[in-house]
C-alpha cells in the first residue's frame, strides 16, 4: 500500500512538471522525423564541426530561443512584448550602419573587402545592444510608469520600430561583409557559435532570476500584484527592469539574425518572430496571465516551434502550407495545458489505486 | 415546513484527497426540506471542501450524493446551479468593475431586440435587491465602489435570484456583515426556509449558529464528528466538539491582558498629528506606544481600514504629519514602512494578502526579502529555517513548506500572512481583521499572540468587526465613525459605552 501511494505520487509529480508537455511535444515531432524522414538524425563531421538536421534546428532556433528568454520574464509579470521583432530590426540596422555608413550619404557602396569595417566590432555590438536596451526601457516606462496596457504599449514600438530601423539606414539595405561580424551567426566551434550565445544568455538570466530574489518577485507580481505591493515589492522598478532586459535579448537576437543573412534588412529581420517567441513561452507552460515560469521549458518551447518548421521543410511541405501545420501542432500542445485534459492524463494513474485498495 | 423529515440532500461517505492532505475522510451529511443546517468546524476541518464537492468545484474521490433521492454528480458550479444548488462563497466572487445590476443578472439579462434592455435590467435588479435585502442601493454603480458587506449582499441576491434554488449554501456570508445586516440576512433565510429551501449555513459565530439553525453538523480534521439538534446541545458542548478541548483557556485572556498592560511604555513609537487624506480620512491624531495594543472600533466603512492603509503608506496622506521614533516621516509607501518596521496584515486576504501560486515558504519570506532588496537573496537553508520556525510557532497546518499556499485552508493562509509580517520583526504591527473567517480556537491563539507581541515591546493596532474581540485584546480603544476619530477609551470599558460611541448621537 505504501509503495502504491508512492507510485501515484511520482506519476502526479511527472504530470505536474512544467517540462513534461514541452518535452513530450518535442519528442513526438522528433519521432515523426525519425520514422518518416530518412537521414534526419544523421550527423556528419566537417572540419571537426558537427552538421546535420538536428544541429540546424538548434542553429535556426537560436534567435527565437534568445527572444523567448526575455519574453518569459515579461509574460511572467503578466505582460507581453510585441515589439521584439522590430527591436531586432533596429539593432540590425544600427550594427549595419556602423560597419558600412555609406548608406547615409545616399550612395550604395558595395564593400567586398571582408576585413573592412567603419567601427571596430566591440563598438558595433555595444551600440546596437545599447539602442535595443533603450527600446526595452521605453516599453518598460510606458508599461510600469505610464500604466499603459502592455499589449498596447509595445504595439507602438512594434509598428514604428521598422520605420525607425529604415530611417537609421536611410531606407537602404546594408550589406554586411565584415567577416568577424558574420561569425556571430555563421561561426562554428564544433556546434554553431550562436548556440554558445544562447547558452550564455540563458545562464546569465538563470543566475539573475534564480540566484537573486528577482525571479520570485517577478512571479509574485505576476500572480498577485496587489499582495506584492502590500509586501513591499517595487512592482514598477521590477517591470521596467524586465522590459529593458527583454529589449536587450531582442538586440542580441537581431545581431545573430543579421549576421546570419549578412544584411540589415529592416523589413524582414525578425518579422513575426515576436509571435514565435510568445508561443515558445506558452508551450513552455508559463501562463499568459503571469506567474510561475521556467526558462528551460521556454527553451524547449522554442525548439518545438523550430523543429516543426524544420521537419516540414525536410518532409517537403510547401512553405505556404507551413503556417497552417504549425498552427495545428501549436493547438495540440496548448490543448495539453487545459485543466480538462490534464485531469484526464492524471486519471491514467488513478485507476491503479482503486484496483488494488 | 410541511414535511420536515424529507431529506432533499444526502451525501454519503465523501472522501477527497489533496496533495499531502486528506481533506475529507468518509463524511456524510443530510439536509431536509425547509431547514437550516449549520456546518461548523475549525479551519481545515473540510467545510469548504465538502461544499465544493457538492457544487461541482471539486470532485470527490469516493462517496455518493443523492438529491431528492436521485444520485447526482455535479460537474461544475453551473451544473450544480441548474440542478438547484446555489452557493454564496466566503470571499466575494463577483466582478467588481461591473455594475451591481450586471452582477445580479449576469447571464440572464432581460433583452429587447436582441440586445440588453438596460432600463429594464436596472429596474429589475434594484427591485430584486430591495425585496431580498430590505435596503435600496444604486444598482448602476460598479460593485467595487461598495463595501464588502454590500458586495456580500449582492452575491446573496444573485444566488437567491436563481429562483429554482432548492438548496442554498452560504459559506460564511456574515463574516463581514454588521449586526443589523446580519439580522436582515437572517430574515431572508427564515423566509426561504418557510418556502421549503434547504439552507447549509457555514459560520464561525457561535451565537449565530444557535440563533438560526435547526441542526448542526460538526466536522473536525476532515472527519465527521456528528450531527446534532440545535435545541439539544449547549454552546460549551458544541465548541468542545469543534475543537476537541474546553474553553477555559479563553478566560485566561483577561488575566494575560492585565499582566501585559504593565509593560506599556510611555514613549510613542509612532505618532500622527492631524494626519488625513481628503475624501478618505478626516485628520487623525493617534499615538502608538511600545507594548500597547490599540483597538480600532467602528462599523464597516467607518475608516478603520483607511486608517490602517494610511499608517502603512498604501495611500499617501495629503495633510498632517507622522512621526516615527521621534523623527518625521516623508516617504509613504509599503516598502518604506517595512524598512521602518511597520507591518500591515491586510483585511482582504485573497486580494492583498496571499500570493496563491507561491509556496508557503515564499509567502512567508516575501516581505523580509523585499526589505533586503533584489540581490541579497536569502539562501535556501535560511528560507526553510524561517518558514519552518513560523510554521511550528503558529501551528500552520501544511504538509510542508513547499506546499502552494492556495492549497491551505483560509485560516492557515491567514497565519501564513501573519508569519510574513512577524518575520520582519516589526516595531508596529497593524492587524486588520486578523481573525476573520477563523475558528474559535485559532482566534484565541491569535489574540494571545497579539498580547505577547505587545509584551515584547511592539505597538499593535487591532482592527476587528467583533466588538467582544476588540475589547478583550486592546489596552486602549479608538472609536471611528464616518471616517473620523470620535472617541478614545483606555482601561476597562463596558461594551455598551463603546457601542454608544460607535452609534453616536443617533443611538
Amino acid at each position: 500500500m505504501k509503495k502504491l501511494t508512492k507510485t501515484t505520487f511520482s506519476w502526479r509529480r511527472i504530470t505536474e512538471s512544467r517540462l513534461l508537455f514541452p518535452i513530450v511535444a518535442l519528442s513526438l515531432i522528433l519521432l515523426f522525423d525519425f520514422v518518416f524522414i530518412p537521414g534526419f538524425f544523421n550527423i556528419e563531421v566537417r572540419n571537426g564541426n558537427l552538421h546535420g538536421s538536428l544541429v540546424d534546428i538548434l542553429r535556426n532556433g537560436s534567435t527565437v530561443m534568445i527572444l523567448a528568454i526575455g519574453m518569459t520574464l515579461v509574460i511572467a509579470t503578466g505582460g507581453v512584448d510585441l515589439s521584439v521583432g522590430a527591436t531586432m530590426a533596429i539593432a540590425a540596422s544600427v550594427a549595419g550602419i556602423l560597419m558600412n555608413p555609406s548608406a547615409l550619404k545616399n550612395e550604395v557602396f558595395f564593400v567586398t573587402d571582408p576585413t573592412y569595417t567603419f567601427q571596430p566590432l566591440w563598438v558595433v555590438i555595444s551600440v546596437a545592444l545599447l539602442v535595443s536596451v533603450l527600446c526595452g526601457f521605453w516599453n518598460g516606462v510606458l508599461v510600469s510608469y505610464m500604466r499603459i496596457q502592455p499589449m498596447v504599449a509595445t504595439l507602438i514600438l512594434m509598428i514604428s520600430g521598422r520605420g525607425i530601423a529604415q530611417l537609421i539606414t536611410n531606407g537602404l539595405r546594408v550589406q554586411i561583409t565584415y567577416k568577424p561580424y558574420a561569425y556571430i551567426g555563421q561561426g562554428w566551434i564544433i556546434l554553431p557559435f550562436s548556440l554558445y550565445i544562447v547558452a550564455f544568455v540563458f545562464a546569465l538570466t538563470w543566475l539573475i532570476t534564480r540566484k537573486t530574489a528577482i525571479g520570485m518577485f517577478i512571479e509574485s507580481v505576476g500572480i498577485n500584484f496587489r499582495s506584492s505591493f502590500f509586501s513591499g515589492i517595487n512592482e514598477q522598478k521590477l517591470k521596467l527592469m524586465v522590459y529593458t532586459f527583454c529589449g536587450f535579448c531582442a538586440g542580441i537576437a537581431g545581431l545573430v539574425a543579421s549576421s546570419n543573412i549578412r544584411t540589415s534588412d529592416a523589413n524582414n529581420i525578425g518579422l513575426m518572430t515576436e509571435l514565435d517567441a510568445i508561443l515558445a513561452v506558452v508551450i513552455g507552460g508559463t501562463s499568459m496571465s503571469g506567474g510561475r515560469f521556467s526558462l528551460l521549458a521556454s527553451m524547449i518551447g522554442a525548439l518545438v516551434m523550430q523543429a516543426i518548421t524544420q521537419s516540414m521543410y525536410a518532409f517537403g511541405v510547401p512553405a505556404f502550407a507551413l503556417q497552417a501545420i504549425k498552427a495545428i501542432v501549436v493547438i495540440l500542445v496548448i490543448l495539453l495545458y487545459s485543466e480538462q485534459v490534464r485531469g484526464w492524463v492524471r486519471g491514467i494513474g488513478a485507476p491503479q489505486k482503486e484496483v488494488k485498495s | 415546513m410541511s414535511e420536515p423529515d424529507q431529506n432533499i440532500l444526502v451525501m454519503e461517505g465523501i472522501s477527497k484527497f489533496f496533495p499531502g492532505v486528506q481533506a475529507l475522510d468518509d463524511v456524510s451529511l443530510t439536509l431536509r426540506k425547509g431547514e437550516i443546517l449549520c456546518l461548523v468546524g475549525e479551519n481545515g476541518a473540510g467545510k469548504s471542501t465538502l461544499m465544493k464537492v457538492l457544487t461541482g468545484v471539486e470532485h470527490a474521490d469516493s462517496g455518493k450524493i443523492l438529491f431528492n433521492g436521485k444520485p447526482i454528480r455535479p460537474k461544475s458550479p453551473r451544473h450544480a446551479q441548474e440542478l438547484g444548488i446555489s452557493t454564496v462563497y466566503q470571499e466575494v466572487n463577483l466582478c467588481p468593475n461591473l455594475s451591481v445590476a450586471e452582477n445580479i443578472l449576469i447571464g440572464r439579462e432581460p433583452q429587447k431586440f436582441g440586445s440588453i434592455d438596460w432600463k429594464k435590467m436596472n429596474a429589475l435588479a434594484a427591485e430584486t435587491f430591495q425585496r431580498m435585502m430590505g435596503i435600496s442601493i444604486d444598482v448602476t454603480q460598479p460593485l467595487g465602489t461598495y463595501t464588502v458587506a454590500i458586495q456580500q449582499m449582492v452575491a446573496i441576491t444573485r444566488a437567491l435570484y436563481l429562483s429554482s434554488a432548492q438548496i442554498l449554501i452560504l459559506d460564511e456570508p456574515t463574516s463581514s456583515l454588521d449586526t443589523q445586516e446580519t439580522a436582515q440576512l437572517f430574515k431572508v433565510m427564515r423566509k426561504l426556509k418557510e418556502e421549503g429551501v434547504g439552507i447549509v449555513f457555514i459560520t464561525h459565530f457561535i451565537s449565530q449558529i444557535f440563533e438560526i439553525s435547526d441542526r448542526i453538523t460538526v466536522l473536525r480534521n476532515g472527519k465527521l464528528v456528528g450531527t446534532y439538534e440545535t435545541a439539544s446541545i449547549t454552546r460549551v458542548g458544541l465548541i468542545s466538539k469543534m475543537i476537541g478541548r474546553t474553553l477555559a483557556e479563553l478566560d485566561e485572556m483577561s488575566a494575560i491582558k492585565l499582566e501585559s498592560s504593565k509593560h506599556i511604555r510611555s514613549e510613542a513609537l509612532l505618532e500622527t498629528r492631524e494626519l488625513g487624506l481628503s475624501g478618505t480620512l478626516s485628520p487623525l491624531s493617534l499615538d502608538l506606544h511600545a507594548g500597547e495594543v490599540v483597538g480600532l472600533a467602528g462599523l464597516l466603512g467607518s475608516g478603520r481600514t483607511e486608517t490602517a492603509h494610511i499608517l502603512f503608506g498604501v495611500e499617501k496622506p495629503d495633510n498632517g504629519e507622522m512621526n516615527f521614533l521621534g523623527s518625521p516621516v516623508h516617504d509613504f509607501s509599503p516598502l518604506s514602512s517595512i524598512k521602518r518596521g511597520v507591518a500591515l496584515c491586510p483585511e482582504d486576504r485573497k486580494a492583498a494578502g496571499i500570493v496563491d501560486d507561491l509556496t508557503v515558504r515564499e509567502n512567508i519570506i516575501l516581505a523580509m526579502q523585499a526589505r533586503k532588496g533584489w540581490f541579497k537573496f536569502l539562501t535556501q537553508s535560511e528560507q526553510y529555517e524561517i518558514a519552518d520556525r513560523y510554521i511550528s510557532m503558529l501551528n500552520i497546518a501544511t504538509p510542508s513548506a513547499d506546499q502552494a499556499v492556495k492549497n491551505l485552508s483560509g485560516g492557515n493562509q491567514q497565519k501564513v500572512i501573519l508569519a510574513r509580517w512577524l518575520a520582519i520583526n516589526p516595531h508596529v504591527l497593524i492587524l486588520d481583521e486578523p481573525t476573520r473567517g477563523i475558528d474559535v480556537g485559532s482566534k484565541a491563539e491569535i489574540q494571545k499572540l497579539v498580547l505577547s507581541l505587545a509584551e515584547e515591546g511592539k505597538a499593535c493596532v487591532f482592527i476587528s468587526s467583533e466588538m467582544e474581540e476588540v475589547l478583550r485584546t486592546s489596552h486602549r480603544i479608538v472609536v471611528l465613525r464616518e471616517r473620523e476619530k470620535v472617541a478614545e477609551f483606555s482601561g476597562e470599558v463596558e461594551e455598551n459605552t463603546i457601542i454608544h460611541a460607535i452609534a453616536g448621537s443617533e443611538a
